[in-house]
């Protein structure tokens, strides 16, 4: 291993080839060995990534705690259900829809970072809290007086994502090979997730991303240094809140059905767990932290099946211990690695401050907060 | 008017729930900067631990009264909090003390799933009714209800927060807690014992939440291992309306969220034309925590400021 | 460019995910009949998704101890169990997963935002979905041929409970709280519908959530206009101590809800304030059914007390069984092809589905809270 890894790292292109082709045969990998189900399990993974790089742009670079997030996805989810299912009798094409989505849900970023940008820490944490909830419980009760949303009842009937004719709602036919709805989802949010990668990178080592670096770093040093430290949040805001909204809108064209309840506090939650766990600011550990956290409750699933086939039969309901051993996977993790699995280059520093100036470092910055 | 007087009634009972649990929320934040995520599951062990020791009560003492039972339940009920939070701390929360502030964040979420979880394995998956034994005297005022046990609470919220005032300002453990909050680093220097005076905080807050979590249980007259959840969540809210780290801020803070929430739903369609109903009560609540936050950028009673995310 | 370093990372974590797939071989079983029961196992509905499942394991076991014999071949029926969480999106997960058990029916799911995403799913495999419990009117709206329920929709209930309370109850000034669920705010649209066509007059609309334990405030707000009769379209939880608040507050109307409250949950956290109420449930009463004791007996000797949906999720597995006698396989197109002439005696009532897969003009019956039990009232149509 230590050999392939080191022959790898000499050659960058051979790796990226090589990584290439992986992304393009997973689905055909896990589709044969584990099933459809777990295709789709991949397509809810891609989307998490998105959520999750879009969440990281936010919380990972400029340091701002948002705990309303899913709020975005909402709003590009129900723009899609509005501007294409029979809700209005409305059908566009999902080019034209998903970057309206995400136009909308980057409209309310600024919205929402405007009045926020006095607050800190914990207090812009409850109050991004409330906006998502104050989106959810919107997207809940307009049904009436007049029916935008359907209320709780949901929206149904969504149009599938369609290329050039082609449905990715359906499966298809290519050269006597079948492909299920949910491959070619995949692609298609493979291909975003690469967009969203690319675009992320390309702002950290911005001119833009070494501002939020600055502002996450000391708010006061960075104005100081002439960082127009609104323009740059609210930056932060919309950018992270149109990757928000680009995930809503698949996803009401993924699932074809979206009610309010998929929009809760919890995803909120689970999205910053991802960050967090992966390492913040980090782009591979945002991915690694997404995946895990999208894999682990699914693959927990199994435990069922492993119970019977190792003692005959079901002696622990999984179900009951599936969040349970989530919980125990949050705690242990943090525990053990609490920069995250794959820290970014800039915070492992901090963390293994092991010469006096960090260690000094890291004091004041406490007494700061303090 | 006596419409009004009823709304004001329920809005200060629910105040006094939501007091209650954001009270220990406070001093955990007061201190430690870490909002406690599994303080709202702290309350709901507390209700269910209650509510096993008075189903087992009733049963060897049937001729026992009501209100010494219950006693008998929070007897049990707080110790066994208090321990559950002090582990909780030294398990979850203490290794990471000098990690990035969002670690122990995480740690308090999967505390708080690992929790429920276990709950519901103990106790099941249903709902646990509350059994009738407490007294239901009930008054009027100005045309409005009150049973006794609603006093009870609001009396109850108010004591135990000027205890904890008492107890911050005026002991010596209070004074290690301040010197704490102010500088860990400092306060160490000046012999405090920092993990103690930590320990003693999370400790006295979970002995707050087994008490509220009784009294959740017992007004509702019912318990869940779920009801953590909302309620602390509702709790932190208050908590930070007030100006988190305040004691008299947490009351405060509850107080005017339980009013809020029980005007809101009570007039929010008179006001609006009927347009906005019920439905829009927590957004009312939000709307209004948004603002005052945007005014007010530390709460209404808040002084100090988290600076970092 | 993308660093070399960060592919290497995403690399690794590939091949983790290419080497797992490899380890999983499908197994398929030759006489067993896989059949898949989807309901929250975990978060707050746990107890009542439990108790769907129940329903259909008893029912499962009983045909197996009895021997089914499908095309001149003995098989036996297996249950898979899963837990969708209450939440679409891992609905559609567990649905996929079910199809790709090879399971040739599915009992659910139990929740309308659950049962209505993943329907979609059984329609494009070709497998009937037969939900114990989903009422929103959408299910079986969205002109899907594999979609089936055993219960009487909202648009059914709500329009005889409606009818009931102005009717029977005599209420003349009705106020309705809902909690915003796709359950809750459907039952109470079609009773403020019915309601008003049968001449009530609809004084106050208040909302809560699926949540909530304080209703003070919209109780009292609805005191202010003084009803006669409060309708709740929501769940035990809620309803509970909506009762208690209810009568504390002074408010003298009576309260009415549906399916949601009519169980002993609801007897239990409403305690004394229970008395009274009245709450109906789609079919007819159990204990007045053929066999209906007896399944109860049955049930309660292996699972404890029955919650709310067990009966529609054993009659669900039955009604199944008797389309696939019919067609004489599971085989899932043939059994769809027969259960339109589905005819049983179940222990919720009669189960025969109509043209869209709704119940046959669903009956409903009513009861009231005495003495610590429901007492039927009447049934209606």
């Amino acid at each position: 291993m230590q050999a392939v890894h080191k022959y790898l790292g000499a050659r960058p292109r051979l790796t990226l080839v090589l990584l290439a082709a992986l992304l393009v045969i997973l689905p055909f990998v896990v589709g044969a060995g584990l099933g459809n189900s777990w295709v789709r399990v991949l397509d809810f993974v891609l989307l998490y990534v998105l959520l999750a790089l879009g969440l990281n742009i936010v919380v990972g670079y400029a340091g701002l705690l948002d705990l309303g997030y899913i709020a975005f996805y909402a709003l590009g989810a129900y723009l899609y259900a509005w501007l294409a299912s029979p809700h209005f009798g409305l059908h566009l094409p999902f080019w034209a829809v998903l970057p309206l989505g995400a136009a909308l849900a980057g409209m309310f970023g600024v919205l929402l970072g405007a009045p926020t940008l006095r607050l800190r820490g914990d207090y812009l944490a409850i109050v991004t809290l409330g906006f998502g909830e104050i989106i959810r419980i919107f997207m809940n009760n307009l049904n009436a007086p007049f029916n935008l949303t359907n209320g709780p009842q949901g929206m149904n009937l969504i149009d599938p994502v369609s290329i050039g004719g082609v449905s990715l709602g359906r499966s298809l036919r290519v050269f006597g090979f079948t492909l299920p709805s949910t491959y070619l989802y995949y692609y298609l949010f493979l291909a975003a997730t690469l967009l969203v990668i690319v675009i992320a990178m390309r702002l950290q080592d911005s001119r833009i991303g070494r501002a939020w670096a600055a502002l996450r770093e000391d708010e006061v040093a960075a104005a100081a240094m002439g960082i127009n430290t609104r323009n740059v949040k609210l930056l932060a805001f919309a950018m992270g809140a149109t990757f928000g909204g680009l995930a809503g809108g698949l996803f009401a064209a993924f699932q074809g059905f979206i009610s309010p309840e998929s929009f809760n506090l919890w995803e909120s939650i689970l999205v910053l767990c991802m960050i967090v766990l992966g390492g913040m600011g980090n782009i591979p550990g945002v991915i690694l932290g997404a995946v895990l956290l999208t894999v682990i409750p699914e693959a927990l699933r199994y435990l069922g099946d492993l119970q019977r086939a190792t003692l005959g039969h079901v002696v622990v309901d999984p179900a009951d211990l599936r969040m349970l051993l989530f919980g125990v996977a949050l705690v242990a993790m943090m525990l053990f690695r609490p920069a995250g699995l794959l820290p970014s280059r800039q915070r492992k520093r901090e963390f293994s401050a092991q010469d006096g100036v960090a260690e000094q470092e890291q004091a004041d910055l406490y007494d700061a907060r303090a | 008017m006596d419409i009004f007087t009823q709304q004001l009634i329920n809005g200060l009972v629910l105040g006094s729930i939501y007091a209650l649990v954001a009270l220990g929320y406070t001093m955990v934040y007061g201190i430690l900067e870490l909002i406690n995520f599994a303080h709202g599951e702290v309350t709901m062990i507390g209700a269910m631990v209650a509510l096993t020791v008075i189903g087992v009560l009733m049963g060897v003492a049937p001729d026992l009264p009501g209100l010494m039972v219950v006693f008998g339940g929070l007897l049990i009920a707080i110790p066994a909090c208090m321990a559950l939070a002090f582990g909780i701390e030294k398990i979850a929360y203490r290794p990471l003390r000098r990690a990035p502030r969002l670690a122990p964040l995480i740690t308090a979420i999967g505390v708080s799933i690992i929790l429920q979880n276990l709950a519901m394995l103990v106790w099941g998956r249903q709902y646990v009714s509350f059994p009738p034994i407490l007294p239901r005297g009930q008054h009027e005022i100005l045309g409005a209800h009150i049973t006794d046990l609603q006093i009870f609470i609001v009396v109850l919220s108010f004591s135990l927060m000027a205890g904890l005032w008492l107890l911050v300002e005026r002991t010596r453990l209070g004074r290690a807690m301040r010197a704490t909050a102010q500088s860990r680093e400092v306060a160490e220097l000046m012999g405090v014992n920092v993990d103690r005076v930590i320990s003693a905080t999370f400790v006295i807050g979970a002995a707050i939440a087994a008490i509220a979590g009784v009294m959740v249980s017992a007004y509702y007259g019912l318990a869940h291992y779920y009801m953590g959840f909302m309620l602390g969540l509702k709790a932190f809210s208050a908590a930070v309306l007030g100006g988190i780290g305040n004691i008299a801020g947490a009351m405060l803070g509850g107080l005017l969220l339980g009013v809020i929430e029980a005007l809101g739903a009570g007039y929010i369609g008179d006001i609006t034309g009927g347009f906005l109903g019920s439905h829009y009560q927590d957004v009312f609540a939000f709307f209004v925590l948004i603002l005052v936050l945007v005014f007010r950028p530390s709460g209404l009673l808040g002084e100090r400021v988290a600076s970092r995310a | 460019m993308i660093h070399a370093k960060y592919s290497l990372s995403a690399l690794a974590l590939a091949l983790v995910f290419a080497a797992s797939g490899c380890s999983q071989k499908p197994d398929e079983g030759g006489d067993v009949i896989k059949i898949g029961s989807v309901a929250p196992l975990t978060g707050p509905q746990t107890h009542i998704g439990k108790d769907n499942e129940n329903g259909a394991r008893l029912a499962v076991d009983e045909i197996n101890a009895k021997g089914l014999e499908l095309g001149g071949k003995k098989v036996k029926l297996e249950l898979l169990g899963e837990d969708d969480q209450a939440e679409p999106k891992t609905a559609t997960i567990v649905a996929q997963k079910l199809v790709d058990a090879g399971v040739v029916a599915v009992i659910g799911h139990l929740n309308s935002g659950t049962t209505i995403p993943a329907s979609k799913i059984y329609h494009d495999a070709g497998i009937p979905q037969i939900s114990p419990s989903a009422t929103a009117v959408a299910y079986t709206a969205q002109g899907y041929k594999t979609a089936y329920r055993v219960m009487a929709n909202d648009a059914q209930q709500g329009k005889a409970l409606g009818q009931y309370a102005v009717g029977k109850m005599g209420a003349r000034k009705i106020a309705i709280i809902d909690d915003r669920t796709a359950y809750g705010q459907g039952l109470a649209d079609e009773f403020e519908k019915a309601a008003k066509a049968a001449g009530g007059e609809v004084v106050a609309r208040e909302f809560t959530n699926d949540k909530a334990t304080d209703f003070t405030a919209i109780l009292t707000s609805i005191k202010g206009k003084a009803p006669d009769l409060v309708f709740f379209g929501g769940m035990d939880p809620q309803g509970g101590p909506m009762a208690q608040q209810l009568k504390r507050l002074g408010l003298s109307a009576r309260l009415l809800g549906g399916d949601g409250l009519q169980n002993v949950n609801f007897l239990k956290l409403a305690g004394a304030d229970a008395e009274g109420v009245v709450a109906s449930s789609p079919g007819l009463p159990i204990d007045s059914m053929p066999g209906g004791p007896d399944f109860r007996k049955r049930f309660e000797s292996k699972y404890g007390v029955i919650q709310v949906y067990a009966p529609y999720s054993y009659d669900a597995v039955y009604a199944l069984v008797d389309a696939m006698k019919r067609a004489n396989s599971a085989e899932p197109a043939k059994v769809l092809a027969e259960l339109p002439k589905v005819d049983i005696q179940g222990v919720s009532g009669p189960v025969k589905f109509d043209a869209k897969g709704d119940t046959m003009d669903g009956a409903v019956t009513v009861y009231e809270a005495k003495g610590g039990t429901w007492q039927v009232l009447e049934t209606v149509k």
